[in-house]
């Protein structure tokens, strides 16, 4: 790791600015992601800019049938309220079974989906349960927001404020985790809305997904073997040492199976 | 805590808390990199990124004009200053009588890396980050040239040599047991059965990473060396004779605090030499401490062979003969006792606990642009008892004979027993540490467990493992007639104080095992002395008289021996004081457990006072001895000790995913004599966990093509975790060791031996009814679903 300048504003506003004054900046979250690429060296930041100093960046807010979480808000956090817990388990839930304790303690839901991890568990829920991103300046749409491997529509010197989710009748996250790294191999979440159901799938390919085609079977009947006739392509998914391609595939269909029976034994939540 | 003074109910046996754990739980444990000498210097090693290259040239201008750098040092000044080799420790001889191939293995490499991670450089700085920035800025140029990868790669058709020496990339062909007797045995049999296996590549991952802080005293023209070793002594002998011809006694080795070894801090590695050779080049103490992907690339990996066995079998299932065509991997380089792990150490226990007339082994070891392979805990042994338990279920399956029935036809049950592989076990039962199992594991109620399990929607399988191992190495005449370089006794000082306390000073050095407590216990108990007045040192040569640390679950057999030694003489000598002090003949005196008696009366001296008289010798048989009351032993074991066992496991498999998990295991183990249960079964747990990481999470994957180090972090190599495993089940059944005072087998390596073949049993039972036969390690998901989905196509 090489020397950096630390700053800690305290508004979105003074992070903003402190942005376009240095030369190479990076946003510091919880620096789950950051600091073991700050310590091999990977990258090499003039400055760090911390955003745990900013009190707008935190809460947990429900406005209707929408939660509106702060980006600076941590996994443990989501996992342990109460409030999301009785409106949102799925989300919670999916909170709880990120990485590990020491994660879930420093890791942020903003740093999580700006980084944009392909095997990171928070795109599958922004998907599935249609959030939309709030930023320093607009607002981006779910489908918008995930563009590529680790590459999303914010610019460059865009600060997310928080995630808005829609909170779904039912839902359900089931995540098939890797066994070294705890990260999701594939990670389905599946919500059920008044007005049809949404297959968010995270892990397997380049970026998180849609499943179109199993959408539209669960939208028809939300039951597990609503989709026995369905099969994932495994052309477009990740081959590594972890998992090939048709193993992927298999895994997309069966965890987007048990997120179904998952939510099923939940119950209706609306 | 309860000290003991009475003779029948002494300290061993006691499940003491250990003592070290306070500093240990509390961060007060201090380890190499802890260690700050004033003027510290750093070093980082410029390390091969290739995995077979050739060095054109190598500058270093900048990186020596770079701040606070102090040193930049290559082969060449290695070479300039004509210092040796790190040296093998074990000659392996081939069939025909010639010597395995030896390559040079230097400290810094001059002109061809041969693996990822080799070191080619070494930069030396005011601090660590001055050092890596100086280390980035060390230009090299490499000629790639094509790299072997694993072993098939190695031996096929025009592959590319590691060492221009070493034909068709072969180390040493060798063999053991007699053919001509094997082939008679399967001519005759009823049945051959055949296995092919493959132990995965295994990576230590101690969670000390290796560190190293050499200091030359130029004043006293004396190094000293702090490292992360499981053998101090064995560093100083190794480094000061064959590499930096130091003469010893200028040399000191301390090994303080060390955070697990598993066999990987066993072994002389060149950053121990690079630290005290460059310490002496800049003047000042300079310090290495690994990065974990530095661990990952560099410690000595563990296992990577391939064995290819025929098992002749008569109708009723009585084993006949075997033959074993073993192929092992060496890596780039020979590591100190590389050669003897799939020879001397693996392919002796191929009888395992088996009345087998006849064996052969073939063992053909190759070299490989990968990182040297060397002992991982269990080192040879867990090779031979996977290979054979998978086997001996193969066989009861081709029979239709039931998988217990096989084992107990075939159990050896006379004692002592003489294989055909060299080895003479001592004493065992293996009857009774496997019916040990099936009670403990409630084998009869395993038909409902199965039918519970299949109404989740899971398959169950129970599998078994009945292994015996060769450990406490080992006599120093036999290992030295093996090709050995080194004898394996143990040496051991106790000191009683004039106030009757006691220290202990001991070869054996402990990184984890619990001899602070497991030692003090065997010398209170021995000397009838309070278990707080007794301290355990260890890890120092200038402290301790010599050597041969910590490997092959030796500790207590051997280095509890020389203790056991050593504190008799020190009751030999107090008997003569006692019997002076108390006016009586030598053999009137009568030692009870921390006192002298004279026979027939209440006369007596107790230790204390015996040891004071011997520090103020007023009153003192000075004619016949000398003052003070100190002894040294040095004992060499008689035989190898034959810790034996049955693993039991259970497993669930998800059929939809292939995630394996272990629901119960169970192991019942003859370690021989305890001397503290409690530590007993964390190095049981320890090595049960390793077992089931083996068995189905860990591999360390080198690309075919590159050479390079697939699973080089935690992202990727798996490690076993807590919630992967079971609450374990472990019971003993004791049978003495026959030919040392403590009568202890030994028991570090027994948890890595016996669970990884029980393990995979358990999975192909419970996938046997799909029609899968066969699975390699680690049982992955993936490959469990692939087998699972192949032996659905094919039915």
């Amino acid at each position: 790791m090489r020397d950096f300048q630390f700053h800690r504003p305290s508004t979105v506003a003074e992070a903003k600015k402190l942005l376009g004054q240095c030369e190479a900046a990076k946003l510091l979250s919880g620096g789950q992601s950051l600091l073991p690429v700050l310590k091999l060296d990977m990258a090499q930041p003039s400055d760090l800019i911390s955003l745990s100093g900013i009190a707008s960046l935190r809460g947990i807010r429900f406005d209707g049938n929408r939660v509106e979480i702060g980006a600076g808000v941590t996994h443990a956090e989501v996992a342990a309220s109460m409030d999301l817990q009785k409106r949102v388990p799925s989300l919670t839930k999916l909170a709880d079974g990120i990485a590990d304790p020491q994660v879930r303690n420093r890791g942020t839901l903003g740093g999580s989906l700006a980084h944009a991890d392909p095997a990171a568990d928070y795109p599958a829920a922004v998907l599935a349960l249609s959030a939309t991103i709030k930023t320093d300046r607009r607002t981006i749409a779910a489908d918008d927001f995930f563009v590529g491997i680790f590459e999303t529509a914010l610019a460059s010197d865009e600060i997310i404020e928080s995630c808005c989710f829609q909170i779904p009748r039912r839902a359900a996250y089931a995540k098939f985790a890797s066994h070294a790294s705890r990260y999701a191999v594939v990670g389905v979440m599946v919500a059920q809305f008044a007005d049809g159901v949404r297959v968010g799938v995270t892990g397997a390919g380049p970026s998180v997904f849609r499943w179109k085609e199993a959408e539209a079977a669960l939208s028809n009947r939300f039951a597990p073997d609503a989709i026995n006739a369905l099969c994932y392509h495994p052309d477009d998914l990740t081959s590594s040492l972890e998992a090939s391609a048709e193993y992927r595939a298999h895994l997309v269909k069966a965890m987007t199976q048990r997120a179904v029976t998952n939510a099923l034994q939940q119950g209706g939540l609306s | 805590m309860k000290p003991n003074a009475s003779q029948d109910s002494r300290m061993v046996g006691d499940a003491l808390p250990r003592r070290e754990d306070r500093r240990f739980v509390t961060g007060a444990g201090r380890y190499v990199d802890d260690l700050v000498l004033p003027d510290q210097a750093y070093a980082v090693l410029v390390r091969s990124p290739h995995a077979h290259a050739t060095i054109r040239a190598i500058s270093t201008e900048t990186a020596k004009a770079s701040p606070g750098v102090l040193g930049v040092f290559t082969g060449q000044d290695v070479a300039a200053d004509k210092v040796g080799g790190i040296p093998c420790g074990w000659l392996v001889k081939s069939k025909d009588g010639t010597n395995m191939v030896e390559p040079p293995h230097p400290m810094l490499v001059l002109d061809r890396v041969r693996c990822v991670g080799d070191q080619v450089a070494v930069v030396v700085a005011e601090s660590k980050a001055a050092a890596r920035e100086a280390a980035m800025l060390v230009e090299v140029d490499y000629d790639i040239l094509p790299a072997v990868a694993s072993i098939q790669a190695a031996l096929s058709d025009g592959a590319q040599t590691v060492w221009d020496q070493a034909k068709n990339n072969v180390c040493f062909d060798w063999d053991l047991g007699d053919k001509t007797a094997v082939k008679a045995a399967m001519n005759r049999a009823h049945k051959v059965v055949e296995l092919t296996v493959r132990q995965n590549r295994l990576i230590p991952n101690a969670i000390e990473p290796r560190a190293a802080l050499g200091h030359y005293d130029a004043a006293n023209d004396h190094y000293t060396l702090y490292t992360t070793s499981q053998n101090p002594h064995l560093i100083r002998l190794l480094m000061a004779a064959f590499v930096l011809g130091i003469p010893e006694h200028r040399l000191r080795v301390v090994a303080p605090d060390v955070g697990g070894g598993f066999g990987s801090k066993i072994y002389h590695y060149a950053e121990e030499a690079i630290v005290t050779w460059a310490s002496k080049k800049v003047g000042r103490p300079v310090k290495w401490t690994a990065e974990r992907s530095e661990s990952f690339m560099s410690d000595a990996h563990g296992r990577d062979t391939v064995m290819k066995a025929h098992l002749a079998v008569d109708k009723d299932g009585t084993f006949l003969g075997l033959c074993v065509h073993n192929l092992a991997n060496m890596g780039a380089y020979l590591s100190t006792f590389g050669p003897s792990i799939p020879t001397y150490l693996s392919a002796t226990l191929m009888a395992g606990c088996y009345t087998t007339p006849a064996i052969y082994v073939e063992v053909k070891a190759v070299f490989t642009n990968t990182v040297p392979v060397d002992a991982y805990r269990g080192a040879g042994r867990p090779e031979a008892a996977y290979l054979l338990e998978r086997l001996v279920d193969k066989a009861a399956k081709e029979l239709g004979m039931d998988r217990l029935e096989i084992r107990r036809r075939n159990f050896i049950r006379e004692f002592p027993y003489k294989t055909p592989v060299a080895l003479e076990y001592d004493t065992g039962n293996y009857d009774a540490t496997l019916d040990l199992a099936l009670s403990v594991g409630d084998y009869n109620g395993y038909a409902a467990r199965r039918e519970a399990s299949k109404s989740r929607g899971k398959l169950r399988g129970i599998g078994f493992s009945t292994y015996v191992e060769a450990c406490g190495i080992a006599p120093s005449a036999l290992v030295g007639q093996l090709g050995a370089r080194a004898g394996l006794y143990e040496a051991a000082t106790v000191r009683v104080h004039p106030t009757g306390s006691v220290s202990v000073f001991t070869g054996s050095h402990s990184h984890g095992q619990g001899h602070e407590t497991t030692f003090a216990q065997l010398v209170a108990g021995h000397l009838g002395v309070p278990f707080d007045n007794v301290d355990v040192v260890h890890g120092d040569t200038d402290r301790i008289p010599f050597g041969m640390g910590t490997y092959g679950s030796r500790s207590l057999s051997v280095g509890g021996s020389a203790l056991v030694k050593a504190a008799d003489k020190i009751i030999a000598k107090g008997k003569t004081i006692a019997a002076h002090l108390l006016q009586v003949a030598e053999t009137d005196v009568e030692w009870h457990c921390g006192e002298f008696r004279v026979r027939g009366t209440a006369q007596k001296k107790t230790l204390g006072e015996v040891a004071f008289a011997a520090y103020v010798p007023h009153n003192y048989p000075i004619d016949k001895i000398e003052p003070g009351l100190e002894e040294t032993a040095f004992y060499d074991p008689k035989n190898f000790t034959f810790p034996a066992g049955c693993h039991l496991c259970e497993v669930e498999v998800d059929p939809e995913t292939g995630v394996v998990e272990v629901v119960n295991l169970v192991a019942a183990d003859d370690v021989g004599v305890i001397v503290n249960p409690l530590v007993v079964d964390g190095q049981l747990h320890g090595g049960l966990v390793q077992g089931i990481g083996q068995a189905l999470y860990e591999e360390a994957v080198y690309d075919e093509d590159s050479g390079q180090l697939l699973t080089g972090s935690y992202l990727n190599y798996g490690m076993p975790r807590a919630s992967d495993v079971p609450s374990f089940k472990v019971g003993t059944h004791a049978t003495v060791c026959a030919h040392n005072p403590i009568g202890s087998k030994g028991v570090g390596e027994v948890g890595a031996i016996g669970c990884p073949p029980a393990v995979m049993n358990a999975i192909l039972d419970a996938l046997a009814p799909l029609g899968v036969t066969d699975l390699s390690m680690p049982a992955t998901p993936e490959k469990v679903w692939r087998a699972i989905t192949a032996a659905k196509t094919a039915q």
